[in-house]
């Protein structure tokens, strides 16, 4: 009997490269939704030089260059993560997963008390302190609160989808030779980095 | 078997890669003390952007994939910075 044999030989109809450019496409879609703030953001900030300047000085650096780190060195892990499974070492690949959703988790409650410590403050929309505010500095914080907002729906976005790659490679369906939707997972994670390393000089280092 | 079609990016590459953007971040923060008056802005995201090549090329595999995607996102990146300059050239140039 040679069944054993044709299965394990059977072609599958698969096409990795279809799906990355498929993956590739819809990144597209979020530089662009993301680039339209960026657009907002430069031309209020060519408006309005002073009032930007004054509200970015009010940003803490060290909060955003420790979350700067905190996020490329989740996008290490992620990266660390494919090469651990193409090389067939399933352990490990799981294990820089879920450091992976650690650091998205750290990233998060970091955010949590910078923006709570703002928000003690009554420097959010909406309070006698912001309508008091030169129009300017108002915006610099709406599109800081909408920039870094939009920005932290995304890591939680790519936790979710990190979490879900992992119970995929504890159930084999993504393997050593099959790890495009880790792939694609990873790149989503590398996307929420890219555009965090833009923010963090536009909205906390030019002064 | 070695599928030469899928290259695997080792694991002390994707290291380095993170030393890069861990000084590169360090670097942009250091230099953003200095008042360069014209040249701040320029230098951040001059920075930001040698960053994100490495991002794109090694952590997102493009430097390795089909150079299609290269080709894709570099036309991406002139859309965008098109839709950039001319809003800019628009407000500079408004009576």
């Amino acid at each position: 009997m040679n069944t054993n044999n044709t299965t394990s030989t059977h072609h599958e109809h698969r096409d990795d490269a279809a799906r990355k450019m498929g993956m590739w496409l819809f990144l597209f879609t979020e530089l662009l939704l993301f680039g339209g703030l960026f657009l907002v953001y430069s031309i209020y900030r060519y408006l309005n030089p002073e009032d930007f300047s004054n509200g970015s000085h009010h940003l803490d650096v060290f909060m955003g260059a420790l979350n700067t780190m905190v996020l490329i060195t989740s996008s290490l892990t992620v990266a660390l993560s494919i090469t651990a499974i193409q090389k067939g070492n399933k352990t490990l690949a799981l294990r820089l997963l879920a450091a992976t959703i650690f650091l998205a988790l750290v990233f998060l409650v970091n955010k949590y008390f910078e923006w709570g410590h703002k928000i003690h403050y009554d420097l959010y929309p909406g309070t006698d302190l912001f309508k008091a505010l030169p129009p300017g500095e108002g915006l610099f914080y709406v599109l800081y609160y909408f920039m870094t907002g939009l920005h932290m729906l995304h890591v939680i976005v790519g936790a979710i989808i990190l979490a879900v790659m992992g119970k995929y490679i504890k159930d084999d369906k993504i393997t050593k030779d099959n790890y495009v939707l880790l792939e694609n997972g990873g790149l989503y994670w590398h996307l929420v980095d890219l555009i965090w390393i833009y923010l963090f000089p536009l909205l906390y280092l030019i002064h | 078997m070695e599928n030469h079609k899928h290259h695997i990016v080792e694991y002390l590459t994707n290291l380095y890669v993170w030393v890069g953007l861990a000084v590169l971040t360090i670097v942009t923060i250091w230099v953003s003390e200095f008042d360069l008056k014209m040249l701040t802005v320029a230098v951040a995201l001059g920075v930001a952007t040698v960053k994100a090549v490495l991002v794109l090329m090694y952590f997102m595999h493009l430097k390795f994939d089909s150079k299609i995607l290269t080709v894709m996102v570099i036309v991406t990146l002139i859309v965008f910075l098109s839709m950039i300059v001319f809003t800019f050239f628009d407000y500079t140039f408004r009576a």
